[in-house]
């Protein structure tokens, strides 16, 4: 705690780490006081230093050496990293957001079920797709039962990176996994396509819901609607592209209707392009869970001085 | 190492009748008719026969269709019937994952077909890591080649080559693709590739090149060519498997296939159970000439016909946008996007 805010740090010094910096020096509960890399040369450790955030590329030794540590961390390196590092957050009483695909704290999605999170230790981000889509399948779900969730997530190649590129089942296997445990479908499956078109295209997600074709279907949409202001407070870019299309039962679909929703996802252009929505929306919910945690950790905080 | 016999046959025809022809039949296939197509295929000599829902393993959903049919009881009863030929699987990495492959690799397929866009080849590298850990024998795809030079698809060839492939494809999957489009793909791929990988061609007769292109592969360098009985496939259909097995024989290439078989299979196995036979009309002309995945088609159908919107007027914007394989939703907003143009037009018209 600082002035007031609770004190964060963000491990990796990429893209997104960079991005995340931006979005959380508009925070009114975390004051992002320490960015660590591994790279000397890193661009985003000098833009930080810029800022005047302390910086260093001896990563997490550094960190936790500091005589003040930070009550947040937020890890923007990669899934080994997360879990080589998120025991000796833990040890050090440091509360983890990981933007990393390692899983090992509870999905979170900012409009879902961070309230149920906050004294978790670690919290995951699931997966771009995931924090795109779940709202929308949570929004079905707590009108009517969905059996089935299914999403299309078209991301621009140029925003592609190169761990998604090597591990691609990963996406697969974990937003389909957050679909069903974050979402509330029984089942989840998820589909991510690549496309190198240019100018590069923004994000787009489909996501389809069996329902039951008596379902209340003003309720649906009306549900999603709100679902979908509820995200633009952190990422006003996220959009419907078209009224929730609703389709009676045909052969193969189990005696199920569907409904489908089309969005677009444009980024903030903090530092990322505007056309990433599938990393900004990664930051604008990391950014928002931190705010949610911080608010808590400042609560606690407060309570113990009184 | 050898996964075919090179020395009996100067190309090797595989068959995707059971792999593309599912988007013709909208991924309705009986196990019968996939116990009877492989019988056919098998005895006439054919040595690769691809079994697999359109999008590959995995694509029964919402956006591609849903299988009449669980493609594992339908790849398990055609290792079931192949005596001598090996069944190949599809995958589209960001579709289907490694442990689908697996399940496919227990049930008995030999080989799997990975393929990626064009320009995407590095998302395929864990998967052809997998197939190759698990024995089998390795194809990459490089779908709608027509969209990269043929300098560039050389070097994603590369990439997969690297990553354990055996053989790569220029795939033109929107059919659109015209004689030298093709041979000089091919020709580009060879060149990089060497001996290190082999070099195929699957075509789609959307402006009806399929057979020539392929004649003109095969004397490129291409040693692996894709048909379908019938043609039946995505769009207009892909390159019929009994002419080019008619037409390899003709130039005095040898196939290994027995050309006749191949037609009876064709009249007498695949004609009866087929509900459309793929024809060149408006739509699939479009999709060649614009560029757009053939497999796009059926599902421009149903959407132009629950909007009411014209289908080809949705794969010419599919075109435009350059839409990918898999972005199968994108069709039902184009035809939303184009019902909302033409309502406050009609409104205004006096």
């Amino acid at each position: 705690m600082h002035d007031g805010k609770a004190v964060a740090a963000i491990v990796g010094s990429g893209n997104i780490g960079t991005d995340l910096l931006a979005k959380l020096r508009r925070s009114a509960n975390v004051e992002v006081r320490y960015m660590v890399g591994v790279d000397p040369g890193s661009e985003g450790l000098t833009r930080a230093a810029e800022l005047g955030v302390r910086t260093s590329a001896e990563g997490v030794d550094w960190l936790l050496s500091q005589p003040d540590v930070p009550d947040l961390v937020f890890e923007a390196t990669s899934a080994k990293a997360h879990a080589a590092n998120a025991p000796r957050y833990a040890d050090a009483g440091i509360q983890a957001v990981d933007l990393t695909p390692a899983a090992l704290g509870p999905f979170t999605c900012p409009v879902v079920n961070i309230s149920d999170q906050l004294d978790s230790p670690n919290v995951n981000m699931i997966t771009c797709g995931g924090q795109a889509t779940i709202p929308i399948v949570h929004a079905v779900s707590r009108v009517t039962p969905v059996p089935y969730a299914e999403i299309v997530a078209s991301v621009s190649s140029r925003s592609a990176g190169p761990g998604t590129r090597a591990n691609i089942d990963e996406f697969t296997e974990t937003t389909a996994h957050g679909i069903e445990t974050v979402g509330g479908a029984d089942n989840g499956k998820a589909i991510i396509i690549i496309n190198p078109v240019e100018p590069p295209m923004i994000m787009r997600d489909t996501v389809f819901c069996a329902i039951d074709p008596a379902a209340d279907r003003d309720a649906i949409t009306d549900s999603i609607q709100r679902m979908v202001r509820d995200v633009q407070d952190y990422v006003p870019g996220y959009t419907l592209k078209a009224e929730p299309q609703y389709d009676d039962p045909r052969p193969g679909w189990g005696d199920r209707a569907r409904v489908a929703v089309f969005l677009e996802v444009a980024g903030n252009g903090d530092y990322l392009p505007t056309y990433a929505g599938n990393l900004d929306i990664m930051t604008a919910a990391a950014s928002q869970v931190g705010e949610q945690l911080a608010s808590k950790i400042i609560e606690r905080d407060t309570a113990v001085r009184v | 190492m050898s996964m075919w016999d090179e020395v009996e046959r100067d190309v090797r025809i595989v068959d995707t009748t059971l792999r593309d022809g599912s988007h013709a039949m909208a991924h309705q296939f009986t196990e019968q008719h996939v116990r009877d197509t492989v019988r056919a295929l098998d005895t006439s000599g054919v040595s690769l026969i691809e079994v697999t829902h359109g999008d590959g393993l995995g694509g029964s959903t919402f956006n591609y269709g849903f299988s009449l049919v669980d493609e594992k009881q339908l790849i398990s009863a055609a290792v079931d019937e192949a005596s001598s030929a090996t069944i190949a699987v599809l995958l589209l990495p960001g579709l289907g994952t490694v442990t689908d492959l697996r399940a496919a690799a227990d049930l008995g397929a030999g080989a799997v077909r990975i393929a990626t866009h064009c320009t995407e080849a590095d998302v395929s590298i864990q998967h052809f890591q997998a197939a190759r850990d698990l024995g089998l024998e390795t194809v990459g795809f490089l779908m709608l080649s027509h969209m990269s030079s043929p300098e560039d698809l050389a070097k994603q060839a590369r990439i997969m080559a690297d990553a354990g492939c055996q053989c790569v494809y220029v795939v033109d999957s929107a059919g659109a693709l015209v004689l030298e489009d093709a041979s000089d793909r091919v020709a580009a791929l060879v060149d990089e590739l060497g001996s290190d990988a082999q070099v195929g061609y699957h075509g789609h007769q959307n402006l009806s090149f399929g057979v020539a292109n392929s004649v003109l592969c095969y004397r490129a360098g291409a040693r692996q060519i894709d048909g379908s009985l019938v043609a039946l496939g995505a769009g207009a259909g892909n390159s019929p498997t009994e002419v080019l097995a008619a037409t390899f024989d003709r130039i005095g290439a040898r196939t290994g296939v027995d050309k006749d078989g191949l037609m009876d299979a064709a009249e007498n196995v695949v004609k009866p159970f087929i509900t459309r036979l793929p024809v060149m009309d408006r739509s699939s002309i479009v999709q060649g000439y614009a560029g757009v995945y053939s497999s796009f088609l059926l599902h421009a159908e149903r959407a132009a016909e629950r909007y009411g919107v014209p289908a080809h007027e949705i794969l010419y914007r599919c075109g435009e946008r350059r839409y990918v394989g898999g972005q199968e939703d994108m069709i039902i907003d184009i035809a939303l996007e184009i019902r909302a143009e033409r309502e406050p037009a009609g409104a205004a018209t006096p």
